[in-house]
This record gives structure tokens, C-alpha cells and sequence, in this order.
């Protein structure tokens, strides 16, 4: 197997979703010839989302989970946004076996585009208080770069990607560069002021997110136009409102006329030279006939989404790194982690029964983490965000339960209710982790990945300290019957099913330690970078995919000077 | 909380009915005389549109049964049910004829609107009462799923999302504080 001149480029991104996307972009822009693979089908912005603009009497089982879905999709079924609207842009369990040491939720959605189809659209900066948390507190390792470094390409990536929030000054949630921003509606508004009144560690602020609340002219050069609060992202926007590799990146990267495409083709592996001491290309498989084909190029970025990108390095054997590639110190696919979402608190607020709201909002109330971040918590390591919103549910109380007067009531809104959840770091710790099997292979021949990630008593220490503090503060505020639940417990609820993987091929100070310098560059070898969740050290408390894209801009221009100067 | 309560709060977080949250169930005792395949036939989607138009009858929006709701039904009890909740429901049709009969001797579409109402009012009572006595591996009561499933299917329909509540398929813009007065209808979505 052979590459031939016209399979080889300057650069490979594996993985077109969120950080692909950004990698493509990057590079395209800036004259470099690149090769997009991607391992799903091919999805056009708006041509390929049949379901955008259906009502919902126009789905057979009105957006219903079937039998089908769950017994045949069981696993990922599960995840929030799978429905009769968007089961297209998830794969099925049998697309890729895996195998479940301890229960794991891997959700994953194979086209153009990936998972910046479905993902949750929130963008939430880091702070140093999350760059210098493990070494503060002593956990993982120590993060070689700091915010400072960050920063621009936080910038960068936001004005090109359109966020909706406003400049709240907060210092573990620095601002970002926003244009519009959502707003809160009146029991929300009533909470977030009972939350000032009554603390001075915490706020409670409208969520930042990738939806144009108003857009620049920079948006309106990809072709994207306003958010029309639908609240149908996760089908894929007809008005390219909330941002996706498929609205923006990767059109962006096509009109430079340096981007080719490949769809339909798995990366098994990254092709090492042992004499040049760098990698040469990547090894793929054909998914319609199973064909190999090696593709080159002098620079790879690693896209792959997290366990992906783990699975492709620790697949990548050579005479050279016999247990995958630049893995000398057996950490690859050691340390992945997630985010704790266990705790979930509702509650009934009663009153402003003379306000309601207009419109479908893609983001909720946030409050950024203020428990480990100025003082170390006795009873727990790690950050925890939390969300909430309120909404009036249809349906006024009635004492009939059937007829006229119960149909009529069914047709009013109804009192206020809350809603809040956390978003809990989990520390990495060693024993998380993924590994290869040496005897189960999927349906293409590759070797089935392992998942051992669990929870830990920590998770279970968070929650309860969420318990307590979200109820304390909706007590304040008035609500009433406030319920806490453990939404592993009461649904069975596992890691993974947050879709916030992350880890096993982190970045780090010393090679001895860590996989990655903090250029993303594998340390021992240099012309693979890995800029998905994959390379993140520890979690944080924010929603990641933000600092996934920045850190991927930051690297693709580290990568563009190193070529330009015959480094690499 | 317990699971069951759990279930049921998560009714309202996710802003619908919760259809099939009790999957695990499993066991039946009785063999049911039809198979699930019967509900499509035309007479017995009009016997279950009448059942429906009982639990949601026209009022100042079309009923359940102009909805559709009783084709509606048989799609969702094929589809989105186990084995042993269909046969729960296609005995439960029966049932609900033998329940007509013991009461008023007469099959339930020859009653008079008011006696199908004091008759589903009855057995959604018993539905209620079983729903919240069962143990966890007890089957649901079947006019516990027909309820559930004329609400979604009623709801989520063209005729009851634009008349008997508001839908706005495009909104344009998010507004925080938007006035309510009494009366005013919610919104479908």
C-alpha cells in the first residue's frame, strides 16, 4: 500500500467535527494544503438537515424514542438530544463496538461536521483558577500553559464563531467577545437577585453560547443570520444561527480552494518513519468497502474526539513505540475524565403568574464554580458550575381528569418551575482510562477500545455539597418544594453521557509525565499534534468545547510558523 | 425521591409525557386475544378516536378524535411499547367494552356523551389508583397508556397545537419578560 504524489499534503486533520473544523480553517486560510478525513458521511450545511423546519405532527411518533431506538440504539439512545428529529446525526451502538469495563456512555455522531451538529452550544472561557487548579491543589498535572497564553485565542475563535453573553467582570469566568446576548426571564431575574443579595462569592449570569443572539459582519460573511429562538439547534439550523463546523469552519476552509474533503474513511493509524523519526501520514480504511489507502502530509493534527484520537494513537504501533505512538511512559489513554452532572435540584416557584416569556432560548442561567477556587473545600477536590432556568409547564390545575374543564386547563400555562443541575469537575486520576482489546475487533477490523471511567466517592461529595447550596439559595429566593434527585441513582446515569470525555493524551511540562508539550505537540514526536478533548490535563467546570477550538487555533498557528521556519 | 417520583418530575423538566418510562417492567399474566396489528383496523381507530374525544372533546378547539388522535394511538402502542404493554392494551379495550356493558348494557359508542364520560372517569380513577399502588414490576394499566398517549398524540397535532394553544414555529427573538394575561393560551412548544 502506497501513497501516491496526489494523496500527499501539507497537513491532515483526522476529524472534522468542532476542533477539525478549526484546524481545517486555520490552515486553508493561511495557504496551506489540507486534508479533511472524516469518518462519517458527507452533511451540507442546510441541505442535509431533513428535519430542520418539521412541525412536530410531522414525525410519525412525534419526536418519540421507538422500541427500535432502544433496544437496537440502547446505548446511545440515552443522550438528550437523540430523537425521531436527529437520530441521523448519531451513529448506532453497532457501528463500533466497544467494550464497558465499568459503564460508560460513549456517544458519538459520525458525518461532516461530527458532533458540532449536536452539541450544547455553550462557551464558557478558563481561568487561571482552572489552568493552576491541579497544581494548586495537587491532582493530575500541572497545565504548561496558563491563561494568558490562551487569551487571544479565546478572542480570535469567539469573533469568528459569534457568542451571545455579556461582559459580567467575573474572574474565574473571564469575558469573552460577545455580540447580542439572551436574557433572563422574570423568575430567573428573581433568583439571580436573591443570589446577590445573599452572597458575595457567587453570580448568577445568562449563559454565553454559540447562537446569534445579534451577529457581525463577520457572521454574516459565512452566510449565517440571527437566532430565530426555534430551539431546534440540535437538527441543524436552516439559518446557520448557532455555529457548527458544518456553518462555518468548513465552508470557511472550501472557498480558500485548499481544502480537500474526505468523507466515508476511518483513520486506523498514524504511519511513523523510524529513521526520519516523525510521522508520514495516516493508514485509513474505506467504511463502504474497507479499502485501505495511506495519505501524507508533513504535519497531522489529531481530531478525532477524544477516545477516537486516544484509540488512533494507541493503535499507531511501531518498532519504535510498540504501545502506541509516543507513548514511552504509558499514560496514553490514562486520565481521561468527565464532567459530574449527577446533582439535580427542581423546585416550584410560586408568583409572576402575570409574566411569561416569548420564544424558545438555547441557553439557561449560569453560575460559575465558587467552591475550590479561593479556598480549598474540606470535603472534596474539584470545581462545580451550576445551570438553572425557569419555565412555566402547560397545564393549570383542574379537579376533573377528563373532559371539557381538564382539556381546557391542559391548554394554560402553568405555575413557575426550576430547574437547576451541576456541571462537576472529576478529577483525573489514573485509574480512568481507556486501553485497546488484544482480542475483540469492530466490524472493521480494529481493535475494540476498553472504558474504565468511573465515578468516585469525590463525585458523590460534590453532589451532595450542590444539594445543599443550590437549596439554600432557592430556599432564599422563595422557592418551595425543592427536591433534590441523583440522576444516577434515580436513572441510572453514567459518565460519558455528558459528552464531555476528555483526557488521556494530556498536555504537560515533562515527557516523563504528560503526552503532549504545551503546543500540543506529542513530545516525541513532533509533527503530531492533538488539539481535542483528548489533550486536556484536567476538566474544569466549564463547558470545554470553547477552549477545545482555541487550543487548536493557537496550535495550527504554532504549527504554520514551525513549517514556515523548515522546523517541521 | 424515589425512582417512580423521580420519573414523574421529569415529566415536567422534560416538557412532555414520559411514554414507556416503565420499560422494566416486565411479566403478564394474561393471553391477549388480539394481537397489536388489530388496533389499525379502521373500526377500531374510530372506537379509540371516540375514547380520546371522551378524555379530550371538543370545547372551543377541535377534540382529540378531529385530531386524529385515534390513528395516532395504535402507531405509538405498535411502536413505542413492549411486548407485554401492548398485550395490556389490547386487553384493556376489551375491558373497557365489558365495563360499558356491566354499566349501562350497551357497547361504549352507543353511550350518550355524559354516561362516556362517568364511565372513563371511573376507570381512570382505577387506572390512578393502579398506577400509584403497582409494585415496580407490576404492567401499567392500559387507560393509564391510552391517556398518556392522547395527550401527546392531541398536543403535539396540528389542530391542537394551533388552536387549543398557541405555536410559533418561528419566534424571531427570545423575550424574557412577555406579558401574561388570564386566559391567554400556552405556548405548544
Amino acid at each position: 500500500m502506497e501513497a501516491i504524489q496526489e494523496n500527499t499534503y501539507d497537513v491532515i486533520v483526522v476529524g472534522s467535527g468542532i476542533s477539525g473544523g478549526w484546524a481545517a480553517k486555520e490552515f486553508t486560510e493561511k495557504g496551506f494544503k489540507t486534508l479533511l478525513i472524516e469518518r462519517g458521511r458527507m452533511v451540507e450545511h442546510i441541505k442535509d438537515y431533513p428535519t430542520a423546519s418539521k412541525h412536530p405532527w410531522e414525525f410519525e411518533h412525534r419526536n418519540r424514542k421507538t422500541m427500535r431506538d432502544k433496544t437496537e440504539n440502547r446505548l446511545i439512545s440515552r443522550h438528550y438530544a437523540y430523537n425521531e428529529s436527529t437520530r441521523h446525526f448519531y451513529i448506532n451502538d453497532d457501528d463500533q463496538e466497544f467494550i464497558q469495563e465499568k459503564p460508560f456512555y460513549w456517544i458519538r455522531g459520525y458525518q461532516l461536521g461530527g458532533k458540532s451538529l449536536l452539541w450544547a452550544r455553550q462557551t464558557q472561557r478558563w481561568s487561571d483558577f482552572e489552568f493552576e487548579a491541579p497544581k494548586k491543589y495537587g491532582y493530575g498535572t500541572d497545565w504548561p500553559i496558563r491563561y494568558a497564553e490562551l487569551a487571544p485565542w479565546y478572542s480570535h475563535v469567539e469573533r469568528f464563531v459569534g457568542i451571545a453573553g455579556n461582559r459580567d467582570g467575573i474572574p474565574n469566568l473571564p469575558d469573552s467577545e460577545v455580540v447580542g446576548s439572551f436574557e433572563m426571564n422574570r423568575v430567573e431575574r428573581a433568583i439571580a437577585d436573591s443570589i446577590d443579595a445573599n452572597y458575595t462569592d457567587r453570580k448568577a449570569i445568562i449563559g454565553r453560547c454559540a447562537n446569534l443572539a445579534e451577529l457581525a459582519e463577520i457572521q454574516r460573511e459565512q452566510g449565517r443570520n440571527k437566532c430565530m429562538a426555534r430551539s431546534l439547534c440540535s437538527r441543524g439550523c436552516p439559518f446557520g444561527a448557532y455555529f457548527s463546523s458544518n456553518s462555518s469552519t468548513i465552508p470557511h476552509a472550501r472557498k480558500t480552494g485548499n481544502l480537500t474533503i474526505v468523507t466515508d474513511t476511518i483513520v486506523e493509524s498514524v504511519e511513523y518513519d523510524e529513521t526520519n523519526k516523525r510521522a508520514t501520514g495516516v493508514r485509513t480504511i474505506s467504511t463502504h468497502d474497507k479499502s485501505g489507502k495511506i495519505y501524507r502530509a508533513k504535519v497531522i493534527f489529531l481530531n478525532a474526539a477524544t477516545l477516537n484520537t486516544n484509540l488512533i494513537l494507541m493503535n499507531s504501533r511501531s518498532e519504535r513505540f510498540p504501545n502506541g505512538l509516543g507513548n514511552d511512559n504509558g499514560l496514553l489513554g490514562r486520565f481521561v475524565t468527565f464532567h459530574n452532572y449527577r446533582g439535580q435540584i427542581t423546585a416550584d416557584f410560586p408568583g409572576y403568574e402575570d409574566s411569561y416569556y416569548y420564544g424558545r432560548r438555547p441557553t439557561q442561567v449560569f453560575m460559575p464554580a465558587f467552591k475550590n477556587i479561593h479556598h480549598p473545600e474540606p470535603r472534596f477536590m474539584g470545581s462545580y458550575m451550576i445551570a438553572f432556568s425557569a419555565s412555566r409547564k402547560r397545564g393549570q390545575g383542574t379537579e376533573e381528569t377528563l373532559g371539557a374543564a381538564f382539556k381546557d386547563a391542559l391548554t394554560l400555562p402553568g405555575s413557575w418551575k426550576v430547574s437547576m443541575m451541576m456541571q462537576g469537575e472529576v478529577i483525573p486520576i489514573h485509574e480512568n482510562h481507556v486501553r485497546l482489546s488484544k482480542d475483540k475487533q469492530d466490524k472493521y477490523g480494529l481493535p475494540q477500545l476498553i472504558t474504565s471511567i468511573g465515578y468516585t466517592e469525590n463525585d458523590v461529595a460534590m453532589m451532595e455539597d450542590f444539594w445543599a447550596e443550590g437549596t439554600a439559595m432557592l430556599e432564599k429566593a422563595g422557592a418551595k418544594n425543592i427536591q433534590t434527585t441523583d440522576r444516577h441513582e434515580a436513572f441510572g446515569r453514567q459518565p460519558g453521557l455528558e459528552v464531555h470525555d476528555v483526557g488521556g493524551v494530556r498536555m504537560g511540562r515533562d515527557p516523563d509525565t504528560s503526552l503532549l508539550n504545551a503546543h500540543n505537540q506529542l513530545h516525541l514526536c513532533k509533527n503530531v499534534f492533538v488539539t481535542d478533548g483528548a489533550c486536556m490535563s484536567s476538566v474544569g467546570n466549564q463547558n470545554p468545547s470553547l477552549t477545545f477550538m482555541a487550543l487548536t487555533a493557537r496550535a495550527a498557528n504554532y504549527a504554520m510558523e514551525q513549517l514556515k521556519e523548515g522546523v517541521l | 425521591m424515589n425512582r417512580r417520583d423521580a420519573i414523574a418530575r421529569v415529566a415536567w423538566v422534560m416538557g412532555g409525557t414520559v411514554i414507556g418510562a416503565n420499560l422494566f417492567l416486565t411479566g403478564c399474566t394474561r393471553k391477549a386475544t388480539k394481537n397489536v396489528e388489530s388496533l389499525f383496523e379502521p373500526d377500531i381507530i374510530d372506537f379509540l378516536g371516540d375514547v380520546a374525544d371522551t378524555i379530550l372533546p371538543p370545547t372551543s378547539s377541535p377534540g382529540a378524535k378531529e385530531a386524529g388522535v385515534g390513528g395516532f394511538i395504535p402507531v405509538m402502542v405498535r411502536d413505542c411499547y413492549p411486548p407485554e404493554d401492548q398485550k395490556v392494551f389490547v386487553e384493556g379495550l376489551g375491558k373497557l367494552e365489558d365495563a360499558a356493558k356491566a354499566k349501562f348494557h350497551r357497547a361504549f359508542r352507543k353511550l350518550e356523551a355524559d354516561e362516556r364520560t362517568e364511565l372513563l372517569t371511573e376507570i381512570d380513577k382505577e387506572a390512578r389508583e393502579h398506577q400509584q399502588n403497582k409494585k415496580k414490576a407490576d404492567l401499567n394499566h392500559y387507560f393509564f397508556m391510552l391517556k398518556q398517549i392522547t395527550l401527546l398524540g392531541y398536543f403535539t397535532s396540528e389542530l391542537g397545537a394551533t388552536r387549543a394553544l398557541r405555536y410559533v414555529p418561528v419566534p424571531g427573538k427570545y423575550i424574557g419578560d412577555y406579558p401574561y394575561k388570564k386566559g391567554d393560551k400556552a405556548w405548544a412548544i
